[in-house]
C-alpha cells in the first residue's frame, strides 16, 4: 500500500483551531457586518479565517489531499505550534508564532472539484458564510483564474496554489491574486539550456499537447525557446483532455521524422500519454542517427509515482522538490515528514508557503484589509523559504525565483525519490519584462 | 500507407477494448433489462483486483537501518517483498507477471462480486423503472469508487506488463517494410488477442451450451421462457456474475496500457453505453461490431491530415457516428425492435 | 402523485405556500447552515432546472442525458449578452431563453425522431459534442477551460463608458445581482417557472404529454400525432435550462465549459428522480438535496466532526469522528452515492413519495380535513 493518509493526531486538531466549526454555525444574515466594517470579513474576534480550496475529488484529490496537509501545517506554524517549519528560516520575521496581527489562525475547507463552478461556488460560501478573509488552493490554472477573479469582484485575497498557466498573472491577472508558482514561460527558459546541453541544437520535436489554455500556453513557451536554440517543430498535435488512450497520437510520431517528443500534458493526461509513448518503444529508437527522447515540460512527484519507471531519464521543470538541500526545504521536509510520515509534494510547498507569505503580509501591514495586504506583498523580496532569493513582482503579483529542472531517476531509493534535481535555473534566467504577458491588474478591492 | 495501417492497428486495439467493456453491458440490458451505471465500476474493480494482487505480492518486510535517516529525520527502511525472500525466482517470475496471474484472483473475486450485486440489489430491479435503476446503479457505483479511493487514494497506480512483452513489436519488417516504421506494442497485441478470445468465449458458451440457448431465448422472449417453466432467474443471476467477469477481466488487462485510478470506471461508462446503442440494444454482435467500428473511426479522426480539413474532429468523432447511425438505423447497427424503446 | 385532482383553488394556495417557503428560505434554512446568498441561488437555479427538465421526463417519460447543454448555451448567451449590451439581467434572460429554446428545437427534433434509450444516448451525444468542442476548438466563442467572463474592454453597449469603473456584475436597475438581491432575482424567476410548470401541468397540454407517456402507440390510433407535443416540450424544457444557465451567470458572471459535461447532465437526472419524477415540488427538493450536500458535506473536516462530536467521551470520540469523516470532506460523494440508493431502495417514488407517506400517516387520523390534497395515485 503505498499511499497511507496520516490523520493529524487529536491534539494538534483541538489545538489547531477549535474555531472553524464555530465559524460554521455562525449566523450571518442577520448579524450583517458590512455596514460596521472598513473591509470585507474584517476578523472582529480573536480569530481570523483562512480558506483553504483545494480539489477533493476527481483526479487531482491526492494532490489537493496534500495541499491540505501543508495548509494545516502552515496553520500550526503560524499559531506557534510544532517546530515552526519554514518559519525559522524565512527572511521576514515579523511573525512570531502567536498567529497573525494577534489573531489567531482559523481555517474552513472546501473542495474545488477541479470545476471552475464549484471552485468559485466553495469560494463564495468561504466568502460569504465562514467570512474567509483569503482564499487559497486549487490544482488546475482554469480553477485559479476562476476563483482569482471571483475574489477580485468579492474583494478577498487570493493566494493562487498549483497553477502554471501564463494567463493567471498573465492577460488574466487580478490586483487581489498572487501566485508564487511559477509558469510555462520560466519553465520553457530554464528547460532549453539543459535540452540544448544534452540534446543538442539540431533536433526535430514533435509536440502533443492538451487541448486547452493551458496545454497551449505549455506548447507555445517550449516552442518559443526551443526554436531560439534551433530545434525544428515537425508538428504539435491537440489531444483532447482526458482522451486516456493516446496510441493513435502517438504512432504517427513513429514516422514523423522527429527525433524529441514533447508532452504538454498534466495530471492523469502526463501518466498515461508517457505510460503509452514508452510502450510504443519510442525511447529504444534512433532517429536521425540520434536516440529519441521524450520531454515532459512539467513535472510533480504524485505524477512521477502515477507513471513508475516510464519517467526514468524524462527531464521536466518542476517548482520545488524536497530533496533541496538548503536550509529552508530541509526545515520544511522535516516539519512535515514528521508530521505526515512522507515527503510533501511540490504542491504542497507552494501552497504552505503561500499562505506563509500572506501571514507575513497582514502581519507587516498590521491590518487584513486586501489593499494594505496586496500593498506589502507587493515588491517583497526574501528568502529561505526553499526557492532562494525571491520577489514578489509588483507588476503582475508573480513569485520570480529560481527554477529547477528534473530528471526521472535511474535507481530511485523509496517510492518517493522518483526525481533528481539536475540543474537549479537561476532566477536572472527564467525574468520577462512584465507587461510581455498582457493582461491589467487594476486595482485592489476591499469589498465595501 | 503505414500511417493507415498503424491506424487500423490502433483502431482495433482500441475497438477490442471498447467490445470487451460493452459485451457485459449489453448482455445486462438484453437479458436482464436493467441499466446497469455501475458497470464502469466493475471495469475498475477488475483493474483495481491486479493492482491489489500486486501490492499483496509486494508485502515488504521492514528492516531498519539505524545508520542512515531518512529526510525528514526518522530511521531509513529497507524493503524487501516477502515473496522474493522466501520464493526467490518463482518469487520474481509472480512479481514479473502479476498482471496476467491476477486474473486468477479477478475471476473468483468479480463472479462472487456479481452475484452479491445481482442477489442483493439488481434482483429487486428487474420490474421498476429505468430511471430507478439508473439511480441505484450509479449510487452504487459511486459508493464501489470512493471505496476504492479510501483505500488506494486518487493517484493512478502504475501497472507493468511482464518483461518478455513491455517492449514493441517491428511488425513492419516482417510484413516487407523498412524496419522500424511499424512497431507495435507487443501488450496492445496480447490485449487485442485477449480480447477476441473472450468475445469467443462467451459467443461459444451462449451458442453451443443449453445454458446460452435459455439465456438467448431469454433475452427474445423472456415472458415465454418462464411460461415453458424455465427458472429464468437463476439464469440471470449467472449471466450477470459473467457479465462483471468479462468487464472485470478487461479491466485487468488494460492496467499495463492505462495506470487504474478509481475514476477510470466513469471514464469509459458513457463511451460504453454508445457502444452498446449504436449497436443496438440487446444485440451481443451489434455490440462488438460498434466497438471496433468506433475504435476504428477514431483512430483514424485523430490524424493530423483529417484533423487540419476538420479541426477538432476527434473529440467529436464517436458522438457524431452515434447520431448519424441512429438517424440512418432507428435500433443502432443489429438492434432488434420492441428493447427499451419505452 | 401530489396534487392528482386538484381544483384551481388549492392549486393557488398551493403555489402561495410554496412562493411564501421560497422567500422565507433565508430565515428557515440558517439552521442548518444553508442560509448564505450562494447556496441560496443555487437552490433556486437548480430547482428551475430541474422543474424544466421534469417537465419533459416526468410528464413524456423521455429521459434526455443532455440537458446540460442547454444549461451552457443560456450561460454562454447570458454572458454574451453582458459583453454586447450590459450588464442589465432582463436582456441576458430573455436572449438565453430564446437561444436555448432554437437550440433545443434543432437537437429536438433530431433526437425526437427516436425513443426510449435511444433518444437518450442521442440528446447524450449531442451535449457531449457541444461539451468538448466548447472546450477546446470553440474557445474563441467560450474561453475554453478558463470559462467566458465579461471583461472591462467588452462594448456594452447600453452601460456606456460612465460605468467602466464599476464591479463587473449584473446590475438590475441599480441592484448587484449578488449576495441577497440575486437570490430574490432568482427565487422571483423561480416561482414564475413553477408557476407555468403548475400550469402547464394541469392544461389540456400536459394531459396530452401524459398520455405520450401512458401508451403513446394508443394516441397514435386516436389519429393524434405525439410528435409536435412532445417537441413542444422538449424546447420548453430546454428553455427551462437555458433560463437556469442564464441565471447562474447572472449571480456570478461567468459560463465554464464543464457545465455542458455528462455529468452535469446527469446530476439534474439524479436530482429529479431522487426527488420525485412527475411530481411538481419533488425535483425541486432533489435539486437542493444534492447541491446541500455538495456545498456543506464537503466543508466537512476534522476539526469539524471534534467540534460537533466534542460533547462524547474521549474513548467514543475518536473513532466516531474517524468513521464519519469518511463521509464528509473529500468523502462527500460517498454520502451522495449511499443517499441515492437508500432513497431508491426505500422509497420508489423519490423523495415525494416520502412526503406523501407521512402526508397519509397524518391523514388518516384526521379524516378528510384536508380533502384537495395528496390524494392516493392514480394508476
Amino acid at each position: 500500500m503505498s499511499f497511507i493518509r496520516k490523520p493529524l493526531n487529536r491534539r494538534s486538531i483541538l489545538r489547531a483551531g477549535a474555531m472553524g466549526g464555530a465559524a460554521l454555525a455562525t449566523p450571518t444574515i442577520f448579524t450583517s457586518k458590512v455596514w460596521s466594517q472598513t473591509y470585507l470579513n474584517e476578523p472582529t474576534g480573536a480569530e481570523v479565517t483562512f480558506g483553504f480550496n483545494v480539489p477533493q475529488t476527481g483526479a487531482y484529490a491526492d494532490e489537493g489531499a496534500d495541499e491540505l496537509r501543508a495548509y494545516q501545517l502552515a496553520v500550526k506554524h503560524l499559531n506557534g505550534e510544532g517546530d515552526g517549519g519554514m518559519l525559522n528560516t524565512f527572511s521576514s520575521k515579523a511573525l512570531t508564532g502567536q498567529g497573525v496581527n494577534g489573531k489567531k489562525v482559523a481555517f474552513v475547507t472546501g473542495d474545488t472539484q477541479t470545476k471552475s463552478d464549484a471552485a468559485r461556488a466553495s469560494a463564495k460560501r468561504m466568502i460569504e458564510k465562514d467570512g474567509a478573509i483569503m482564499i487559497t488552493g486549487g490544482s488546475s490554472s482554469g480553477v485559479a483564474i476562476a476563483v482569482q477573479s471571483l475574489c477580485q469582484e468579492a474583494g478577498v485575497i487570493f493566494m493562487a496554489g498549483l497553477t502554471h498557466s501564463n494567463d493567471t498573472t498573465g492577460k488574466d491577472k487580478r490586483a487581489n491574486g498572487f501566485r508564487h508558482f511559477f509558469n510555462t514561460e520560466m519553465s520553457g527558459a530554464a528547460l532549453a539550456p539543459v535540452l540544448k546541453n544534452a540534446y543538442g541544437t539540431d533536433r526535430k520535436a514533435y509536440h502533443l499537447t492538451a487541448d486547452y489554455t493551458w496545454g497551449w500556453s505549455q506548447e507555445g513557451s517550449i516552442k518559443k525557446y526551443t526554436e531560439d536554440m534551433g530545434w525544428e517543430t515537425v508538428a504539435a498535435v491537440r489531444t483532447p483532455l482526458g482522451a486516456g488512450d493516446f496510441s493513435q497520437y502517438i504512432t504517427p510520431v513513429l514516422n514523423s521524422g522527429a527525433d524529441v517528443l514533447v508532452l504538454n500534458h498534466y495530471g492523469k493526461d502526463m501518466v498515461n500519454s508517457l505510460t503509452q509513448a514508452v510502450q510504443f518503444g519510442l525511447r529504444d529508437k534512433q532517429v536521425n542517427g540520434k536516440q529519441f527522447e521524450i520531454i515532459v515540460p512539467l513535472y510533480s512527484r504524485l505524477m512521477a509515482q502515477g507513471a513508475g519507471e516510464n519517467v526514468k531519464g524524462i527531464f521536466g521543470s518542476t517548482n520545488w522538490h524536497w530533496s533541496l538541500q538548503d536550509e529552508g526545504s530541509k526545515a520544511f521536509v522535516k516539519s512535515f515528514g514528521q508530521e505526515y510520515g512522507f515527503p510533501p509534494s511540490q504542491a504542497a510547498h507552494t501552497c504552505y508557503v503561500q499562505a506563509i507569505l500572506y501571514a507575513d503580509a497582514a502581519q507587516r501591514a498590521g491590518s487584513f484589509m486586501p489593499s494594505a495586504v496586496g500593498e506589502s506583498l507587493e515588491g517583497f523580496e526574501f528568502e529561505g523559504m526553499g526557492n532562494g532569493p525571491t520577489l514578489y513582482r509588483a507588476a503582475d503579483h508573480q513569485c520570480f525565483k529560481d527554477v529547477l529542472v528534473v530528471k526521472g531517476k535511474e535507481n530511485p531509493s523509496s517510492q518517493f525519490d522518483l526525481l533528481e534535481v539536475v540543474e537549479v535555473t537561476p532566477r536572472a534566467q527564467v525574468e520577462y519584462p512584465a507587461d510581455m504577458l498582457g493582461g491589467e491588474l487594476g486595482n485592489f478591492n476591499n469589498g465595501v | 500507407m503505414d500511417v493507415i495501417l498503424l491506424q487500423l492497428l490502433n483502431g482495433l486495439d482500441k475497438g477490442g477494448a471498447y467490445a470487451l467493456i460493452a459485451l457485459g453491458l449489453t448482455l445486462i440490458f438484453g437479458t436482464l433489462g436493467v441499466v446497469n451505471f455501475a458497470h464502469g465500476a466493475l471495469f475498475m474493480l477488475g483493474a483495481f483486483c491486479a493492482v491489489s494482487f500486486h501490492e499483496i505480492l509486494n508485502i515488504e518486510m521492514v528492516a531498519i537501518d539505524p545508520e542512515k535517516t531518512t529526510a525528514w529525520g526518522t530511521p531509513l527502511e529497507i524493503r524487501t517483498p516477502y515473496v522474493e525472500t522466501y520464493l526467490g525466482d518463482f518469487g520474481h517470475w509472480m512479481l514479473n507477471y502479476s498482471v496476467p496471474v491476477s486474473i486468477l484472483l479477478a475471476i473468483p473475486v468479480m463472479l462472487l462480486v456479481g452475484f452479491v450485486m445481482e442477489r442483493g440489489l439488481i434482483k429487486h430491479f428487474y420490474n421498476r423503472p429505468h430511471a430507478d435503476q439508473i439511480l441505484v446503479t450509479f449510487g452504487l457505483a459511486i459508493v464501489l469508487q470512493e471505496i476504492i479511493k479510501t483505500v488506494f487514494g486518487a493517484n493512478p497506480i502504475p501497472q507493468t506488463a511482464p518483461q518478455t512483452v513491455r517492449g514493441a513489436a517491428d511488425i513492419g519488417a516482417a510484413l516487407g517494410f523498412d524496419p522500424g516504421v511499424i512497431v507495435y506494442p507487443y501488450w496492445r497485441m496480447v490485449y487485442l488477442g485477449f480480447a477476441a478470445a473472450v468475445i469467443g468465449a462467451v459467443f461459444a458458451f451462449l451458442k453451443f451450451t443449453t445454458f446460452g440457448m435459455v439465456v438467448r431465448a431469454g433475452m427474445a422472449d423472456r415472458d415465454t421462457v418462464g411460461l415453458l417453466g424455465i427458472n429464468i432467474e437463476r439464469r440471470f443471476t449467472i449471466v450477470f456474475a459473467i457479465a462483471a467477469v468479462v468487464a472485470g477481466l478487461a479491466g485487468v488487462m488494460y492496467t499495463p496500457i492505462l495506470p487504474p485510478d478509481y475514476h477510470m470506471g466513469m471514464d469509459f461508462l458513457v463511451l460504453s453505453f454508445v457502444v452498446v446503442v449504436v449497436g443496438g440494444m440487446g444485440s451481443l454482435p451489434g455490440a462488438v461490431a460498434a466497438g471496433f467500428l468506433l475504435g476504428i473511426l477514431q483512430s483514424f479522426a485523430s490524424m493530423n491530415e483529417v484533423k487540419a480539413i476538420l479541426p477538432g474532429i476527434d473529440q467529436i468523432i464517436i458522438y457524431l457516428v452515434a447520431v448519424v447511425i441512429l438517424l440512418v438505423r432507428p435500433r443502432g447497427l443489429l438492434g432488434r425492435k420492441g428493447v427499451m424503446e419505452s | 402523485m401530489v396534487l392528482k385532482n386538484s381544483s384551481p383553488t388549492s392549486d393557488l394556495i398551493f403555489f402561495a405556500v410554496f412562493a411564501v417557503a421560497v422567500l422565507t428560505m433565508p430565515v428557515w434554512l440558517e439552521p442548518i447552515g444553508a442560509g448564505y446568498p450562494d447556496l441560496l441561488q443555487k437552490f433556486a437555479i437548480y430547482g428551475l432546472f430541474a422543474t424544466g427538465f421534469n417537465l419533459l421526463f416526468g410528464l413524456t417519460g423521455y429521459l434526455s442525458f443532455g440537458h446540460a447543454a442547454f444549461l451552457g448555451v443560456g450561460s454562454y448567451t447570458a454572458v454574451w449578452t453582458f459583453k454586447l449590451l450590459g450588464m442589465n439581467p432582463i436582456p441576458a434572460v430573455i436572449m438565453a431563453i430564446i437561444t436555448s429554446g432554437i437550440f433545443a428545437l434543432l437537437i429536438g427534433y433530431v433526437s425526437l425522431r427516436r425513443s426510449g434509450i435511444y433518444f437518450s444516448i442521442l440528446t447524450l451525444a449531442f451535449a457531449q459534442m457541444s461539451y468538448n468542442l466548447a472546450y477546446s476548438v470553440l474557445t474563441p466563442i467560450t474561453n475554453g477551460e478558463t470559462g467566458l467572463r465579461v471583461l472591462r474592454s467588452d462594448p456594452r453597449l447600453f452601460d456606456g463608458a460612465g460605468e467602466a469603473q464599476g464591479p463587473l456584475l449584473a446590475n438590475l436597475f441599480g441592484f448587484e445581482m449578488t449576495g441577497y438581491a440575486g437570490f430574490y432575482f432568482c427565487a422571483v424567476v423561480l416561482l414564475i417557472g413553477f408557476f407555468i410548470a403548475q400550469r402547464i401541468f394541469r392544461s389540456p397540454f400536459g394531459i396530452m404529454l401524459r398520455a405520450v407517456k401512458t401508451n403513446q402507440n394508443r394516441m397514435t390510433y386516436t389519429g393524434l400525432n405525439p410528435r409536435p407535443y412532445t417537441l413542444a416540450a422538449f424546447v420548453i424544457s430546454g428553455m427551462y435550462a437555458g433560463l437556469a444557465g442564464a441565471l447562474l451567470c447572472i449571480t456570478d458572471p461567468l459560463a465554464g465549459a464543464e457545465r455542458m459535461q455528462w455529468t452535469a447532465s446527469g446530476e439534474v437526472v439524479l436530482m429529479t428522480i431522487l426527488g420525485g419524477a412527475g411530481t411538481l415540488l419533488g425535483p425541486i427538493l432533489g435539486a437542493a438535496l444534492i447541491k446541500y450536500f455538495e456545498n456543506i458535506f464537503s466543508a466537512f473536516n476534522e476539526q469539524t466532526l471534534h467540534e460537533i462530536f466534542g460533547f462524547l467521551p474521549d474513548f467514543l470520540e475518536y473513532p466516531v469522528v474517524s468513521v464519519s469523516s469518511l463521509f464528509v470532506g473529500e468523502g462527500w460523494h460517498l454520502t451522495l452515492g449511499v443517499l441515492f440508493m437508500i432513497i431508491v431502495i426505500f422509497l420508489p417514488g423519490g423523495l415525494m413519495e416520502g412526503v406523501s407517506r407521512i402526508t397519509r400517516l397524518f391523514r388518516r387520523k384526521p379524516q378528510k380535513s384536508e380533502p384537495s390534497r395528496a390524494t392516493a395515485p392514480a394508476e
